[in-house]
């Protein structure tokens, strides 16, 4: 059995570090929050202005002025702080934030990233995923290995509108663990019950 | 110098006209000018291009003006959950120049701070890079982006005093600030105008020079992405 999305969020889990300050994405990524590992600290950035931020909250106590990067009533937490969207983005395009952890459409095994429009289809637009990838320290993505058609994700070159090239450090997908190195990806773990075989046949990307 | 106006109305008087350039805060619909909003929409400006992170959604915020086709251009980074926009910009009724989010914020901080322009690595390689100046810094590409010198500024903070200065409250802050700064005139609705001087002055988010025109009113405040936590049962 591949991972699901909680176990593709665990394993996007153990990168961090104690002390790191990571931005989440949207979807899987937001999920990574609810398995950081015991004894680490890290604080999270929402790009829209604030670091610190706190799990959903009680019915009843949603504040409208109170929300993360997909919009999502959230709460602070007592090392909390707010800062407008300028200020946001000069600690991601200064290389302050140490992680992201993003989804995505494609990946290629140069390590460039397509996540934000199907040209025609999907206008959805990059948000701050541009500025992540393009400073942050590491980018993990996580994403499912091959789309809703069974092609693979994980590419020689990707075909979509890039959100950046180069940029990707790592990628989890529900069936293994990618890293990008010279020459291609390096197969660092099988999800549950896969198969390295299984793994080479749904990716089209070189494996090194 | 009076700065407090009645309505969105009196504050926009005379400062609106056809094909303007509306820098406007907030992030999906946390913080958004809501006031001022409805006012332009009330006023039938046409043929805007609007600086905004997003659109609001189909019948709040800048949907608004999109649903009475009083918007010819948006620079934008998000259009996700936003139907309308996404409709006229796929059927070619809409200009969309896609900024990402920081580009976005960056552009309105440097307007706002007589920057006409600065480098950046965010977007090199990409679309988002055709027809832009590439520089090489110590090895690595930037490209050149503009900043925004806005005809007006629509924004919304918590609190001003008469003078105009702000504070905003927790992540409603967002765009408000930058978008503030880069316009020529800025008009700021508040949900609450409080006497001079009983802000502290170490506090303030926004200094009164960057506001010209300033509003208070009821806001509904919309939550676009309600989500909750159980609580735990004892």
């Amino acid at each position: 059995m591949p991972w699901d999305r909680n176990q593709m969020a665990a394993r996007a889990a153990k990168e961090l570090r104690d002390g790191m300050y990571v931005n989440l994405g949207i979807g899987i990524p937001t999920l990574v929050s609810n398995y950081i590992p015991e004894g680490i600290t890290v604080t999270l950035q929402s790009e829209n202005g604030m670091l610190g931020m706190g799990p959903f909250p009680y019915e009843g106590e949603e504040d409208a002025d109170l929300i993360n990067a997909g919009k999502q009533t959230i709460t602070e937490l007592p090392h909390t702080a707010y800062f407008d969207s300028a200020t946001s983005f000069g600690m991601i395009r200064g290389g302050k934030i140490a992680m992201a952890i993003l989804g995505a459409m494609e990946v290629s095994e140069t390590g460039d990233l397509a996540n934000w429009m199907i040209p025609g289809k999907l206008v959805k637009g990059m948000g701050g995923a541009m500025d992540l990838v393009a400073g942050v320290g590491r980018v993990v993505v996580v994403m499912d290995h091959a789309n809703k058609h069974g092609e693979s994700k994980v590419l020689k070159s990707c075909t979509l509108p890039l959100t950046g090239t180069g940029v990707v450090d790592l990628i989890i997908t529900n069936m293994g663990v990618l890293e990008v190195v010279p020459g291609g990806l390096k197969l660092l773990e099988l999800a549950d019950g896969v198969t390295e075989a299984e793994l080479r046949a749904a990716t089209e990307a070189t494996l090194v | 110098m009076k700065k407090i106006y009645g309505s969105a109305k009196e504050a926009l008087d005379g400062v609106l006209f056809d094909g303007m350039l509306i820098a406007a805060g907030g992030f999906g619909l946390c913080g958004i000018p809501e006031l001022l909003i409805d006012g332009i929409v009330a006023a039938g400006t046409k043929d805007l291009t609007v600086a905004s992170n997003n659109a609001g959604v189909d019948d709040f915020g800048l949907g608004k003006l999109l649903a009475t086709r009083q918007i010819k251009k948006m620079l934008s980074s998000y259009v996700g959950e936003n139907a309308e926009f996404m409709r006229q910009y796929l059927s070619g009724e809409l200009e969309l120049e896609f900024n990402p989010q920081g580009t976005l914020a960056e552009r309105m901080r440097a307007g706002g701070a007589g920057i006409p322009g600065f480098y950046t690595k965010t977007g090199v390689g990409t679309v988002i890079a055709e027809g832009k100046e590439v520089k090489t810094f110590d090895g690595q590409d930037y490209i050149l982006e503009r900043g925004i010198f806005a005809d007006i500024s629509i924004v919304k903070a918590w609190k001003a005093d008469a003078t105009g200065n702000a504070v905003f409250r927790k992540t409603a802050r967002n765009f408000n600030p930058p978008a503030a700064m880069c316009g020529r005139i800025c008009i700021m609705e508040v949900e609450e105008i409080v006497p001079t001087g009983s802000l502290d002055p170490d506090t303030i988010h926004l200094p009164g020079i960057y506001v010209h025109r300033l509003i208070q009113g009821q806001h509904e405040k919309r939550i676009e992405q309600r989500t909750v936590r159980q609580r735990e049962t004892a």
